[in-house]
């Protein structure tokens, strides 16, 4: 084979590696029972294929290709190993491995992707190490990438995956897609982990260094994925909600990195594709009228992005949903926001009594947005003094800096 | 009357207790005929704490680590693997208003 051939079979073996590496390594961790066996396999799998399909041509099933020399190279590791240590262990261990000869179809293969995502999220592990163990095995992003996008080192990140996966094996915890009776539950442990990802990328808007990944963006992507694996309302209104959020990134900071709230954001930057597919993804949801939390937020999120103003909101719409998100989720929070929009739909005088009675009942009453709330409704009624008061609160509780600096503002133009 | 001996050691130093030592032990009591049931656990790594509250299951990853609570029994039981250990936890009744920690058996290594 020519030299040009050789790096056009390079070129198309990397190509398969990010198309295909996640998918073969879900396979291998079931059929040799152990993460590490699995990674350590799929890199000798692909380190095979580029000695071979140079010569030999690429297989018409790379992914097979690729499982089943996976499969032989552990059985070849285990097999070395065994000169080493116990010979009965090892052979064992090597008759548990199931026989492959006949390729996986396409579907068991993905049933494996989701056998892998179940696993690494888990109720039984932390919630910190699902994230980890999710961004590393589903991702296939590096311990460093991880330890960088959570501003930590990568020693504490590997010394988290590693204990997740000891925990997988000497719990056993066992590498499947859960009963449809649990289903539900342990659905909800993935959604989490996925939107933890995403709100550390969305949160983290400015000041990153060029080589940390952009978290949000795997987060979508894991957001897709799991919608064409497992199609749930729930799945589909995350992925909704994280495009409808993702849709205002560019609009929700000023170029000097301040908060810019919905009400003051330019329109023309938010992103009208995300916003398109995000809606029809709500739509679908909703269709199912098994709608859950995430749907209803991705709703609410539709409902802001698809009006040309503030003004023109559908606050009547806003509110109705924050009701039906009230009954099925309740939290003080969704209250706060229901009496916000009470107040775009009725006036701030409504609203301010809304707030009032839940500050009255002591529950947001640490929480620096009820009082950043109450402080702009006394604003529009023309209460300066009282405004006043609960800026000054809201910024004693608030900590992050752009909020910090959003209050300070709002202070100084009571003031004038 | 039975009696449960519960163990407790510092997992993070090494005690110098061999294993073949708590074998001989075990072994004895067996055949003094006080032996019901022995089985040494993984380490606290491995633990999951189960709850059920209003008919929801709840696993957190960890010990059971509350001091108000104290232990009151404990089933030793048969599972294919922790999901169904969680299950079989989740419908000891206790679980619903304190805590089961789940914690998987260890061979001795002898």
């Amino acid at each position: 084979m020519s030299p040009d051939n050789t790096d056009d079979v390079n070129a198309a073996t990397s190509a398969i590696y990010r198309a295909e590496s996640r998918r073969v390594f879900a396979t291998l961790v079931r059929l040799l029972g152990d993460f590490d066996l699995a990674e350590e396999a799929l890199h000798d799998a692909f380190r095979a294929a580029l000695e071979q399909w140079p010569r030999d041509g690429i297989p018409a099933n790379p992914r097979a290709w690729l499982v089943s020399a996976g499969r032989f190279k552990a059985i070849d590791a285990i097999r070395r190993h065994a000169r080493f240590d116990s010979i009965e262990e090892h052979v064992d261990r090597v008759e548990a491995i199931p026989d492959e000869s006949v390729p996986p179809d396409a579907e068991a293969i993905e049933d494996d992707r989701l056998r892998l995502i179940f696993t690494c999220c888990h109720p039984a592990l932390g919630a910190d190490a699902q994230v980890a163990l999710t961004l590393r095995e589903v991702c296939g992003l590096t311990t460093e990438q991880i330890a960088q996008a959570f501003l930590s080192t990568a020693p504490t990140l590997a010394q988290r995956i590693v204990r997740a996966k000891a925990k997988i094996r000497d719990a056993r915890i066992p590498y499947q897609v859960p009963e449809p009776q649990q289903l539900a539950e342990r659905l909800e442990s993935v959604l989490r982990v996925i939107y933890l990802v995403f709100n550390e990328g969305y949160s983290a808007s400015s000041g990153e260094s060029l080589t940390r990944v952009d978290l949000s963006a795997e987060a979508i992507r894991l957001g897709r994925l799991l919608v064409a694996l497992l199609p749930a309302p729930e799945a589909i209104g995350l992925l909704a909600l994280m495009l409808l959020q993702e849709s205002r990134r560019a609009a929700r900071t000023s170029p000097t990195g301040a908060l810019v709230l919905l009400e003051d954001q330019d329109r023309t930057q938010w992103n009208r594709d995300l916003i398109a597919e995000g809606s029809a993804l709500v739509e679908r949801a909703l269709a199912t009228r098994q709608a859950g939390p995430y749907a209803l937020q991705a709703a609410l999120a539709a409902v802001h992005a698809n009006a040309a103003t503030t003004a023109d909101t559908d606050w009547a719409e806003i509110v109705g949903l924050y009701d039906v998100l009230l009954r099925i989720a309740p939290s003080p929070v969704v209250e706060l926001n229901r009496a916000v929009a009470v107040a775009m739909r009725d006036g701030p005088a409504a609203g301010l009594a809304l707030v009032d009675a839940i500050l009255g009942r002591g529950d947001l009453a640490d929480y620096h947005l009820a009082h950043a709330a109450r402080a702009d409704l006394c604003r529009r009624l023309g209460h300066m003094a009282q405004a006043r008061i609960s800026y000054e609160r809201a910024l004693a509780l608030a900590r992050q800096a752009p909020e910090r600096d959003f209050l300070t503002r709002r202070l100084a133009a009571l003031a004038g | 009357m039975k009696y449960l001996c519960l163990v407790y050691l510092d997992e993070q130093h090494p005690h110098g207790i061999d294993d073949r030592e708590c074998k001989a032990c075990s072994d004895g009591l067996h055949e003094g005929g006080h032996l019901v049931a022995a089985e040494a656990l993984q380490s606290v790594h491995t633990a999951t704490t189960v709850r059920v509250r209003n008919g929801k299951l709840a696993v957190t990853d960890g010990p059971f680590a509350e001091t108000k609570e104290q232990l009151a029994g404990f089933y030793l039981v048969e599972a294919r693997d922790l999901n169904e250990a969680i299950q079989l936890a989740a419908r000891i009744p206790p679980a619903r208003v304190g805590s089961v920690e789940v914690r998987p058996v260890r061979d001795l290594v002898v």
